[in-house]
């Protein structure tokens, strides 16, 4: 079995899913002869064929939007929104129609469809293809939110979303795509949708991170580890629903804990993560809750981009705060 | 702009369809399901349903029983009319003033009642499973349309997806997203725009510079025809003609409806504040019942106890839904959580938990 990158995890997930069902389509900008943009999609055209592969025209909501029509027919749609940028014009279907057809007819119609888009910076990507949308999505009821870290959990959360009855955006850390490989079995096995996973256990402080800070927080944990801090990791995963439990209980056992986010600190997803656990966890607390997010600016272009994007040394920094408290 | 010498490389025309005038007097050759009048009282029938229901909504919102309420007094060639031409199995996409196409397709008086009285029950639908709720965000289902249309496709089944908008919703990208693509896929949809001439207090000739709102759709590479959307006759076998065309594979068509909107946008609007009577009166010598009444009592086949009798028989009906519907207990508070997902996530076990109690307490009761 070889090891794979992200992306080639998240292709295996989409061609393990067609495979096993004939109602999940694949439709975007590019995703057929091409197989999109970053290749999530490579070699599925000519797998499965046109009636299963959808080059769409170059119509974000109609992409999301049509993906609502056909899943309210009974197709699994897993569409593509080319660049994390172009993700915005999506909003009004999602919130206004994909998270609440359920709803608004009390179980006739229903929505099961996937919503994949890169996302995060990093890459040195022009301009609106760097951006971090997740707590406007997470924001919406009836939706659910996944990020992935590594090629294993894309596999298995991917294959999730799919196999889930009710709307799923799904956002990739376009950064991760080719960053990391590891053996990722093609064996149909979905991760649980509503779990966060620990991915690394230490009893001193919690890390508690997402997408591409999940590996910034990794490596600040092996740095906090040579100067005898022991780190506990944590992969939010999925933004929504939240495994408040799972956090909670680690920070229950440290005391201390710094949430990493990409997306600008204000209204970020980190605040709600930290009020959970100021509402739940405030006597176990040793020290203020710490978030190391972006700035609330406008994502840079790419010569700033470095300085802009939460790294291990500032997740580092804000673990020695949240330690030396007193 | 243009050089006499450049080449024309591409012309078009929208053309009108009209079956009956204004006073109900055939000014062409009735389509052939006209010459059994059986249905077209079916028809006057689906209207006149749509008109008392109508009247009843209003006079439950006026006095405090129902919530804002978007009446279709004077359109209701349109809906009737396009319904009539669907097949049981196409599928609806409707916007928020077509209440006589999903009162033909079989959506309850009950069901339309508990909708405008803030009940999601209303958009449960025991019969037409598979048509749309109810589309307030304007022209929004349009690309909802184009979803459906490619799962009728891919399926082969031979069904079509009816999407209806109004003018308004002509300026919306969404409409021209669903349009584009129905025309690149052959899309088995038809795209009818109720043209009201009113979009709340923009009037038509505000919204586009377009000549017809049908013409958008030339853009797309799809057909367009404007009609008569306060004759009746005619809106059934444009429409009609349109779906036959896209179940038959060969794709996506544009139907503009050409109708008023007599009444207030919604019982929440007061249209004197920008349009004057003397605007409004004009178009009631136009509204559609009137003038079917006129062609069918010419043709014999309508007296006045056949109004008689159907105004009773209809009144029975609005009268009952209206009674059932106002002896509807409300949802419980915990079915806003039971439908949000499939499954109830854990973590909102507790949030359901909290509302259920917290309605459950005296003085939210006593309110």
């Amino acid at each position: 079995m070889a090891e794979i990158n992200l992306v080639q995890a998240i292709n295996l997930a989409l061609a393990h899913a067609m495979t096993d069902d004939p109602s999940v389509l694949v439709l975007g900008e590019d995703v057929g002869l091409d197989g999109g943009v970053f290749r999530a999609t490579d070699g599925l055209f000519a797998r499965f064929g046109a009636q299963r592969v959808f080059d769409t025209p170059l119509s974000e909501a109609l992409i999301a939007g049509m993906s609502i029509g056909l899943a309210a027919q009974g197709f699994r749609p897993v569409a593509e929104i080319q660049f994390t940028g172009f993700v915005y014009p999506t909003i009004d279907q999602m919130a206004n129609h994909a998270s609440r057809l359920r709803t608004r007819t009390r179980g006739r119609l229903t929505c099961p469809m996937v919503l994949r888009s890169p996302c995060g910076g990093g890459i040195h990507a022009p301009e609106h293809h760097s951006e971090s949308p997740e707590a406007m999505f997470a924001h919406i009821p009836g939706l659910r939110v996944v990020i992935p870290s590594s090629p294993a959990r894309a596999y298995g959360l991917l294959l999730a979303a799919i196999r889930d009855p009710d709307p799923v955006v799904f956002l990739e850390p376009s950064r991760l795509y080719r960053a990391t490989h590891e053996t990722v079995a093609d064996d149909g096995e979905a991760l649980p949708l509503d779990r966060s996973f620990v991915l690394r256990e230490g009893g001193d402080v919690t890390l508690i991170a997402w997408g591409a800070m999940v590996q910034e927080a990794l490596a600040a944990a092996e740095e906090l580890e040579a100067s005898g801090i022991d780190a506990e990791v944590i992969d939010v995963a999925t933004l929504k629903p939240l495994d408040t439990a799972t956090i909670l209980a680690s920070v229950c056992r440290t005391g201390r804990c710094v949430i990493a986010h990409e997306a600008p600190l204000t209204g970020g997803f980190g605040g709600e993560i930290a009020a959970r656990i100021v509402e739940r966890g405030l006597v176990s607390l040793l020290a203020p809750v710490e978030r190391v997010a972006g700035y609330d600016t406008v994502m840079p272009l790419p010569r700033l981009e470095q300085y802009y994007l939460p790294n291990a040394t500032r997740i580092v920094a804000a673990a020695r705060r949240a330690r030396a408290y007193a | 702009m243009r050089d006499v010498e450049d080449d024309v490389v591409a012309q078009f025309d929208v053309r009108l369809r009209r079956c009956l005038d204004a006073a109900g007097v055939p000014i062409s050759a009735l389509p052939g399901f006209a010459e059994d009048v059986r249905e077209l009282v079916a028809l006057y029938r689906g209207m006149v349903r749509t008109r008392q229901f109508d009247a009843k909504a209003i006079a439950l919102q006026r006095t405090g029983r129902l919530g804002t309420y978007a009446s279709s007094l004077g359109q209701e060639a349109v809906a009737v009319g396009a319904a009539s031409a669907m097949q049981p199995d196409d599928v609806l996409l409707p916007s928020f003033r077509e209440h006589g196409a999903q009162l033909w397709r079989g959506v309850s008086m009950l069901e339309l009642l508990l909708y405008w009285g803030g009940d999601e029950r209303g958009s449960r639908f025991h019969e037409t499973r598979q048509d749309f709720p109810v589309c307030v965000p304007v022209g929004s289902h349009a690309p909802h349309a184009a979803g459906v249309a490619l799962a009728l496709k891919l399926r082969g089944e031979g069904r079509a997806a009816l999407c209806i908008y109004g003018d308004g919703a002509t300026s919306k990208g969404d409409v021209d997203e669903a349009l584009n693509v129905a025309g690149v896929w052959l899309l088995p949809a038809v795209f009818l725009i109720s043209n009201n001439q009113w979009a709340i207090s923009v009037p038509r000739a505000r919204q586009s510079a377009a000549e017809t709102l049908a013409q958008k759709g030339i853009a797309a590479g799809l057909p367009c025809i404007q009609v008569d959307g306060n004759d009746v006759i005619a809106m059934r076998d444009t429409v009609g003609r349109a779906l036959q065309r896209a179940r038959a594979g060969a794709g996506a068509s544009v139907v503009e409806a050409l109708t008023y909107r007599l009444g207030d946008h919604t019982t929440a609007d007061d249209a004197s504040r920008y349009r004057k009577d003397a605007e409004v009166s004009p178009h009631w010598a136009e509204e559609p019942i009137a003038r079917l009444r006129a062609y069918l009592a010419k043709v014999g086949a309508w007296h006045r106890e056949d109004e008689e009798r159907l105004l009773i028989e209809i009144g029975a009906e609005v009268e009952t839904a209206a009674s059932v519907y106002l002896a509807t207990p409300p949802q419980p508070v915990e079915s806003m959580f039971d439908f949000t997902y499939a499954a109830l996530p854990a973590a909102l076990i507790e949030q359901r938990s909290a509302a259920v109690s917290e309605a459950g307490t005296p003085e939210a009761r006593h309110g």
